[in-house]
């Protein structure tokens, strides 16, 4: 009389279970022809095009010279100049570029970018994956990325000389002035500023980690950082790119002045 | 003759199914909800489908239509007609089918008896202040209608939900362990448990979250750090071992 | 031996809103075996969609409140035909279960020093209820959800409830079911049942009622020798969408007027100063919405046969912040930005007062062994509920059903047995629309249905179209005899809507008979035959039961308040109020 249906799952009844209506076996569904977005592979393939080409360009800039120093202006591959300290003169920049590579390799939103578009893990929201094992950042190296805030840490102290070297940049020979390479080098060290400084790891670090603000007395100063780095953090994912891109081009200009092909102008 | 739509309705159970196409008289501000009640009235009665206020309010009719997942009462069907699509509805594909829209979201139940309950430090009224509930109540808007748990790949495409409860769950984690009052430690529990480190931070949970509540930056991402915070942050580790013995 | 599955309780609560959840936490918390059966999910019930908020009076921001106040406001705006008890019982105990629920994680706004935030509404004389942002009902229902998935309880979750069994002594003993993935039937043998099913709404419309609310228990109790009181009474919440007609009705939260919002007719008049200058557009749901319909009636409608409502007054922040879930709503659905035009609001079909007739204290219905709680339960509102008065009544009645059904249980001399040949009568009962060849389609009969109630049993009634309505309905009535359904026993909504349609039905026929019976206006039942309030209607409640197919009507006297309540009204003003000018006045003197 009753027509064959789905199993039930009464998982625990009798001592407090959930009976819910349970299907028998996930079945094989046939994949709609409408997917979520026709386009879905623009995004992942535009990731995968932009950040290849930066890690090419920082790998021959890094590698392949020995400075990176153009009178007052010094390109934010080269600094601080850490070789200079410890007395090495072969491509010092390696020395010190690690830095922002795992502090960019291990941000969230630069996690979110390369499980997307080099992982395809998913490479777009409800898009179908290749079957493959995955482990999330359960395991190693991935799960490494929990060390994000000493990268952070790091980085913070790289943003320093990088206001160091932009302050440098305003100052000539004959005394202050601009060049287009001073203005390049302070925008740099701005939107790595806020790159840094709108992290995720930072904002639990003033912070997010409580979990009350004001329990003991009147809110505290880390109420409103933290409300002022949620703030920032919203834009972690914009900050990301375009300080990259600035970084980058901070250090083609820089190269090209060394290498003579162009010549810096001067405002004033 | 009033203006009518297609809409392509995926009829079927664990056996199998496929897309069947109702036309349906349009009517302005239309749902596509309301072209599938239009559907049960007229067409196919015995269509299934779940849905309990037709306000977005509930989060009973959870599917997904044009290969996104989305609640049908809040999905205008003129979004289509105006682009010249055809609309495709089709159950949730992450959860095991029981009937055309209808699937079985038991898990998600299962999960939430697993979850510690609140804990509170101190018998109410509490006095709290509107500063530190703000971050919790984001959370307590979810109306688990589980699209988050539909769309995140660790869910629906590697099907591990052994290892991990989802971003509904990790937002109902992040609620407790952020609430000032919660007496409750969830950290291990969040990382061994409820797997946190399965989530990869990809953001599609908070992209189809109806309520727009950020899962990712404002739920797990937190719990990661606050993972991280007791697990690989040994210098936080003495830090907390000495105000523990401090006075 | 019957050859289904049987399953043994000593409470079951039908319903999983808040009142069912509420009455299943207490009752499992004293030691019960308990059940929730829920044609749903779990913490999908009506009660998410209250918005506005708990009326408790905490007295947080306004510290002449009290119960004293709260009493007076609910008896006055229901008519005084409430019962009085349940009222006292309920506005004392309010604060009382609003800060339970703070203890079990509910997180309710605050105000600037801490406390839980209050905020005014339609009728009340202080600001007064605990609220989240524009979506307490979530709050409450999923508070409650994690509270009782913490406790020894089973929920039955999709699973349809068709009927009551009682013992040959006429005591609860059961309830026959179907679980409504596979259409399979389940017997639950009990000793207690607790009705908390809601109500009816979706028998008109437009109505702001979520599918559920079709009045399923109070039917079920009513076959089987349940009274229902005041059925007459329907709440018209006065503001629901009215544009796009997909939306129609969806409700437009009180909260909106309680946060400033103003009423304008199309020729831009602020009506409610007209119709009741005193408390204007927060006056009570009844008045405020019968002004929206004379409005409209007199053909000042704005385009869609509404009014507008107007709060851009208050800026976007605000209004974002207030009120999000009714921004998002408009934008969303209606493609309107209420923080820069106004939008039109109709009435909308929202509540019903009347219910299961039960004991004030213990929620008992006269049948042994069954409980109701909720909007199922009658008594608590009167003639009109106020706003913020239902999640109140939900969780205040829903323990008390829990514990009463729970020490019925205890005090049970002997097991009640359920009638096997009543089992297989319900089978095949149940089965019939799958044997009706070419009947009737459940979900057109549904429609005719709701055309019907709002024709003739609306916002205005009148004797000769209450007749005209109620033949309309008998002759529906012999045409749902025939409702066929179609396709398999698994999810089957077509099959589950035929008992939803029987439910409504029946009770609508109730409305009738009592609108009939009522020849006064008072509250939310309006006769323009009879348009003044009568004091001899005052003192008496309509109850109806049901024996062998036929409603009998009977006129029961409203219980009469002791002298200490009954003081309370001497002065005409709501006692807080007094204290409050009596303060003042002290203040001035002292000047």
């Amino acid at each position: 009389m009753v027509k064959a249906g789905p199993l039930r799952s009464c998982q625990g009844v009798g001592k407090g279970g959930v009976c819910v209506a349970q299907a028998a076996e996930p079945e094989a569904r046939t994949v709609s022809k409408a997917t979520a977005e026709p386009r879905w592979w623009v995004e992942p393939v535009a990731t995968v095009v932009a950040f290849s080409l930066f890690v090419l360009y920082s790998a021959w800039d890094v590698l392949f010279h020995n400075t990176g120093q153009y009178h007052n202006y010094i390109s934010p591959y080269f600094s601080p100049n850490v070789g200079a300290w410890l007395g090495v003169h072969a491509v010092p920049a390696v020395l010190v570029a690690w830095v922002p590579l795992f502090f960019r390799a291990s941000c969230y939103y630069y996690r979110r970018e390369y499980y997307r578009a080099f992982f395809w893990d998913p490479p777009a929201c409800a898009i179908a994956e290749r079957p493959r094992r995955y482990r999330g950042e359960t395991r190693v190296p991935l799960v490494w990325n929990n060390l994000h805030r000493f990268f952070l840490y790091l980085a913070i102290i790289v943003v320093i000389f990088l206001w160091k070297d932009a302050v440098e940049a305003f100052i000539f020979p004959n005394g202050f002035g601009v060049g287009l390479g001073s203005l390049i080098l302070l925008v740099n060290a701005i939107l790595l500023t806020l790159y840094t400084f709108s992290c995720h790891a930072f904002r639990h670090l003033v912070g997010g980690g409580l979990d009350c603000f004001s329990c003991r007395g009147r809110p505290t100063a880390r109420y409103r950082l933290w409300r002022r780095v949620s703030e920032w953090n919203r834009h972690h994912g914009l900050w990301a790119w375009v300080s990259m891109f600035w970084v980058w081009g901070t250090g083609v200009y820089v190269r090209l002045l060394i290498m003579g092909v162009i010549h810096d102008v001067r405002f004033f | 003759m009033a203006e009518t739509v297609t809409l392509w309705v995926y009829r079927g159970d664990q056996h199998g199914g496929e897309e069947k196409p109702y036309e349906v008289p349009l009517m302005p501000g239309m749902v596509v909800l309301d072209a599938v009640h239009w559907i049960q009235a007229h067409l196919a009665p015995d269509l299934a489908v779940r849905w309990n206020c037709k306000a977005a309010h509930c989060g009973s009719c959870s599917a997904e239509v044009n290969g996104r997942p989305r609640l049908l009462c809040k999905t205008r069907l003129d979004e289509f007609v105006k682009e010249g699509v055809p609309v495709h509805v089709r159950p949730m594909k992450t959860f095991p089918i029981i009937k055309d829209l209808v699937t079985d979201v038991s898990w998600n139940y299962r999960v939430m008896r697993q979850i510690p309950p609140f804990q509170p430090r101190e018998p109410a009224p509490f006095t709290l202040y509107q500063r530190d509930v703000d971050r919790v109540q984001e959370f307590r808007r979810c109306i688990e209608c589980f699209l988050c748990q539909d769309v995140c790949h660790v869910l629906r495409e590697h099907h591990e939900q052994e290892h991990y409860f989802g971003p509904r769950f990790m937002a109902r984690l992040a609620e407790l362990e952020m609430h000032p009052m919660d007496a409750g430690d969830r950290v291990g529990f969040i990382r061994e448990t409820a797997g946190v480190g399965w989530c990869n931070i990809t953001h599609c949970c908070a992209e189809v979250c109806p309520e727009a509540i950020e899962i990712t930056n404002n739920a797990i991402i937190p719990l990661k750090e606050r993972v991280a915070d007791r697990y690989w942050d040994p210098i936080r580790g003495l830090f907390r071992r000495f105000q523990k013995t401090a006075p | 031996m019957l050859d289904i599955e049987t399953r043994e309780y000593d409470v079951v609560v039908v319903g999983a809103g808040g009142a069912g959840l509420r009455a299943a936490i207490e009752a499992s918390g004293r030691g019960s075996r308990v059940a929730v059966l829920t044609k749903s999910l779990l913490g999908k019930a009506h009660t998410v969609m209250a918005e506005g908020g708990i009326a408790a009076s905490f007295g947080n921001l306004d510290p002449y409140d009290g119960w004293e106040t709260h009493f007076y406001d609910t008896m006055k705006s229901g008519h005084f035909i409430n019962n009085y008890r349940m009222v006292e019982l309920y506005t004392k105990e309010a604060p009382e279960r609003v800060l339970e629920l703070e203890s079990w994680g509910a997180v309710f706004d605050r105000t600037e020093d801490g406390k839980i935030m209050q905020r005014p509404f339609g009728a009340h004389s202080f600001r007064r209820l605990a609220h989240v942002g524009d979506r307490t009902g979530k709050e409450l229902i999923r508070t409650l959800q994690q509270k009782v998935v913490t406790q020894n309880v089973d929920i039955f979750a999709e699973v349809t409830t068709t009927r009551i069994f009682l013992d040959r002594q006429g005591r609860v003993a059961g309830l026959f079911a179907y679980h409504r993935d596979d259409g399979h039937f389940v017997l639950f043998k009990t000793r207690a049942i607790i009705l908390a099913t809601g109500g009816w709404g979706r028998m008109y419309k437009p109505t702001s009622n979520s599918w559920e609310c079709t009045g399923d228990g109070a039917a079920m109790a009513f076959r089987v020798g349940a009274e229902l009181q005041d059925m007459e009474m329907v709440q018209f919440h006065p503001t629901g969408m009215v544009w796009p007609p997909g939306v129609r009705g969806i409700l437009v939260t009180e909260g909106v007027r309680g946060e400033g919002g103003l009423l304008y007719n199309a020729e831009g008049e602020r009506f409610m100063l007209r119709y009741d200058p005193e408390k204007k557009e927060l006056s009570s749901r009844d008045v405020v919405a019968r002004s929206i319909y004379r409005e409209v009636k007199a053909g000042r409608g704005t385009p869609h046969g509404g009014a507008w409502l107007d709060i851009t007054h208050k800026g976007p922040e605000y209004i974002k912040r207030k009120l999000p879930g009714m921004y998002e709503q408009f934008k969303k659905l209606a493609d309107v930005d209420i923080t820069k035009e106004r939008f039109e609001v109709a009435p909308t079909v929202h509540y019903t007062m009347g219910g299961l007739r039960v004991h004030p204290e213990l929620a008992a219905t006269n049948v042994p062994g069954l409980y109701a709680a909720g909007e199922t339960a009658c008594g608590l509102h009167g003639a009109n509920r106020l706003g913020g008065n239902s999640l109140g009544d939900l969780l205040v009645f829903g323990r008390r059903a829990g514990m009463a059904a729970h020490e019925y249980v205890q005090n049970l001399a002997s097991l009640p047995e359920v009638d096997e040949a009543e089992v297989r009568d319900e089978m095949r009962r149940v089965l019939r629309p799958f044997e009706v060849e070419g009947g009737e389609n459940p979900y057109l009969i549904h429609e005719a249905l709701q055309t019907i109630m709002s024709t003739y049993a609306g916002i205005e009634r009148s004797g000769p179209e209450l007749e005209k309505g109620l033949a309309e309905l008998e002759e529906l009535k012999a045409r749902a005899e025939r409702m066929s359904v179609d396709g398999p026993l698994h999810f089957n909504p077509g099959w589950h809507t035929v008992f939803e349609v029987q439910s409504m039905l029946l009770l609508a026929e109730a409305i009738f008979r009592g609108a009939l019976e009522r020849k006064e206006s008072r509250g939310a039942h309006w006769r323009t035959d009879y348009p003044e309030e009568l004091p001899e209607y005052g003192r008496v409640n309509f109850v109806q039961t049901y024996e062998d197919g036929r409603y009998h009507i009977r006129p029961e006297p409203v219980p009469e308040m002791p002298p200490e309540l009954a003081r309370l009204f001497e002065a005409g003003v709501a006692p807080g109020v007094l204290r409050a000018r009596q303060a003042q006045n002290g203040r001035e003197e002292t000047k």
